[in-house]
């Protein structure tokens, strides 16, 4: 019956866990309301709901799966482009903003998740090493395409064309995505609750999906393909979905972050941007969800802070040293001591419960 | 007919001929020996039945189907589960979920309910639970349940090996050298768990072991194996008095 009740445990953790990202949100509206929250402060919110998406879906396939990708920044980058059209041809048919940008999420996560079906089929043949170099390869690849990406809107339809600007737009037409130059005057319909909303999903799917058939599967590839593929699960099949699944939510936090600027461009979702959302992961920890999501909102706030404390000198040298810290800290004994203790207090507690 | 059917048995790798001309035949139910000194083509034979190598020549069939060319999930869907020489564990995962996994395609849920824990989830879940601790209690292993599986004891997480292999519910298992590495008390309760387990889950067994105290005590027929060809087959008692099997093992 033990299990049952951890079936329990679990949900109540979880809940627990999902009310403090709704305290946080209510926090940070208070305190944006009352004027406690600096300029920056708050045109950073929505870039760190954001950040949070990207680190916990690459979680899904770097912790999960266990395999290196360096290209989530090209999936992302497919969602902010998808979402740029669709809010755009939505804009008169769809009066309100939320249900708008939530239609352009939805159409996003789909295009991303093709996109990483085709990025993913042949991709997921290789391991290790050989997987990460090529998935650097296709968020470039990605990256050169949408540079030259022409989409206009006019009385005929959508226009679309690749290389140059191969099309005449009707008066009262609208260039959408000018190739290198990228989109202009977005409609800024991104809010930090659209974010926490989008946090919250994202975390609810993705943690649900650990604690399932289908995330056990994924899990059982990632300890040991050969003996997954001796008990009839297709490690081709598993390594895909949680690949696919990871591309959608990037997609969907690449519309997220595109509706908050005015203007994107390509060269935004960059080899930078994949390796920074790395680096939230492995600082969270592989394979812990809820480290992602406070190492990237972390991370992120960080040089900020330190800038309004006065250390704007010296605040890209202390996020290094930060970062160095972090990841010491992470292999240390230290920390294993602690988690001994903690493990140990547990195992008290369980078999106090027993008796 | 016979449940396990293996003929004309080859595989070579560039110009080494690894296993050649092997036949054999495994009646439902009986539990028998593949032995052969170190490097003779017993796991590559395993490798071959389980879909890891393809062979390249011979036929192997299981209740008159083409294992042939399947993909080795494919081939434990059919009815083949086997466990490992060198431990394969899902380490990072508990001794509970280990065993789960080898109910992946028996008790199965869709991926929008693994997404949202919505419809059958809590039921097909603790379904699966139910069917894993009752494995688990066979092997002793229900109490370490939420154990990570790196973490048992050596001679544990081999018979964890077999409780998952079982779990797939299989026809026919392999068991690769599941004594190796015990000590004689440790051998001895994996024979009996291995006759309780034929009985109790009605499954033929072929077992690859170096151990010839378990070979002789538990098997009734054996396959000897040298260079990659067949050397003797028969009872123990006759193949292990067969002077070219003494040869084999012990050197001229």
């Amino acid at each position: 019956m033990s299990m049952i009740k951890n079936l329990w445990k679990k949900r109540r953790d979880s809940v627990i866990a999902f009310g403090i990202v709704i305290v946080a949100y209510i926090a940070i509206q208070i305190m944006s309301m009352t004027g406690s929250l600096s300029y920056s402060m708050k045109g950073m919110l929505v870039p760190i709901c954001a950040y949070i998406v990207m680190a916990v879906s690459l979680n899904l396939t770097v912790g999960i799966l266990g395999e290196l990708s360096l290209g989530h920044a090209g999936f992302m980058s497919v969602g902010a482009f998808t979402g740029i059209v669709v809010t755009t041809l939505l804009a008169n048919i769809v009066p309100w903003d939320g249900l708008r940008l939530a239609i352009a999420m939805v159409v996003a996560a789909a295009a991303a998740a093709v996109v990483g079906v085709i990025v993913g089929v042949p991709v997921l043949r290789l391991s290790g090493d050989y997987l990460a170099i090529v998935t650097l390869a296709a968020c470039e690849i990605i990256k050169s395409l949408v540079n030259v990406l022409y989409v206009g809107l006019d009385g005929k339809g959508l226009h679309i064309s690749l290389i140059e600007q191969s099309f005449a737009l009707e008066e009262g037409g609208k260039m959408i995505i000018n190739g290198p130059i990228g989109v202009s005057g977005i409609d800024k319909i991104s809010t930090f609750t659209a974010g926490c909303v989008l946090i919250l999903v994202t975390l609810f799917v993705i943690l649900n999906l650990i604690n399932s058939r289908h995330g056990r599967a994924i899990m059982a590839v990632r300890d040991n393909k050969i003996a997954a593929d001796s008990i009839g699960i297709s490690t081709t099949r598993y390594k895909l979905l949680a690949f696919v699944i990871s591309a959608a939510f990037a997609g969907m936090a690449g519309t997220l972050y595109a509706m908050n600027y005015s203007t994107v461009t390509a060269a935004k979702f960059d080899f930078n941007l994949s390796i920074l959302v790395l680096v939230f992961v492995v600082l969270g920890g592989l394979g812990n969800i809820w480290g992602s999501v406070i190492a990237a909102a972390l991370l992120t706030v960080l040089p900020e802070l330190l800038r309004a404390l006065n250390f704007s000198d010296y605040r890209m040298l202390i996020y290094a040293i930060l970062l160095i810290a972090l990841m010491l800290f992470n292999n240390s004994a230290l920390k294993q001591r602690l988690l001994e203790r903690k493990r140990a207090q547990k195992s008290a507690k369980t078999e106090g419960e027993v008796a | 007919m016979a449940l396990l059917e293996v003929r004309d048995l080859g595989i070579s790798f560039g110009g080494l001929r690894a296993v050649d001309e092997v036949n054999i035949q495994i009646e439902k139910g009986a539990l028998v020996g593949l032995i052969g000194p170190n490097g003779a083509g017993k796991t590559t034979v395993f490798n071959m039945l389980t879909g890891v190598y393809r062979p390249t020549d011979g036929a192997i069939r299981l209740d008159g189907e083409n294992v042939v060319g399947k993909k080795p999930y494919e081939i434990n869907k059919m009815g083949i589960a086997r466990t490992f020489q060198n431990i394969r564990l899902f380490g990072r995962l508990s001794v509970l979920d280990n065993v789960m996994l080898g109910f992946h395609n028996d008790v199965t849920y869709s991926l929008p309910t693994s997404l949202s824990h919505l419809g059958s989830y809590r039921k097909k879940e603790k379904q699966m639970q139910a069917k894993a601790m009752e494995i688990l209690k066979v092997f002793d292993l229900d109490g370490q349940c939420d154990y990570k599986a790196a973490n048992l004891p050596y001679g544990k997480q081999r018979k964890l090996e077999i409780a998952r292999a079982l779990a797939t519910e299989p026809k026919l298992l392999l068991l690769d050298e599941p004594a190796a590495g015990m000590n004689p008390n440790e051998t001895a309760e994996l024979m009996q768990t291995i006759e309780v387990v034929r009985k109790q889950f009605d499954v033929t067994v072929l077992l690859i072991e170096h151990d010839m105290k378990l070979v002789s005590g538990i098997c009734e027929y054996l396959y000897v194996l040298n260079f990659g060809r067949l050397l003797a087959e028969g009872t123990p008692s006759a193949v292990l008095s067969d002077p070219e099997v003494i040869t084999a093992y012990l050197g001229d």
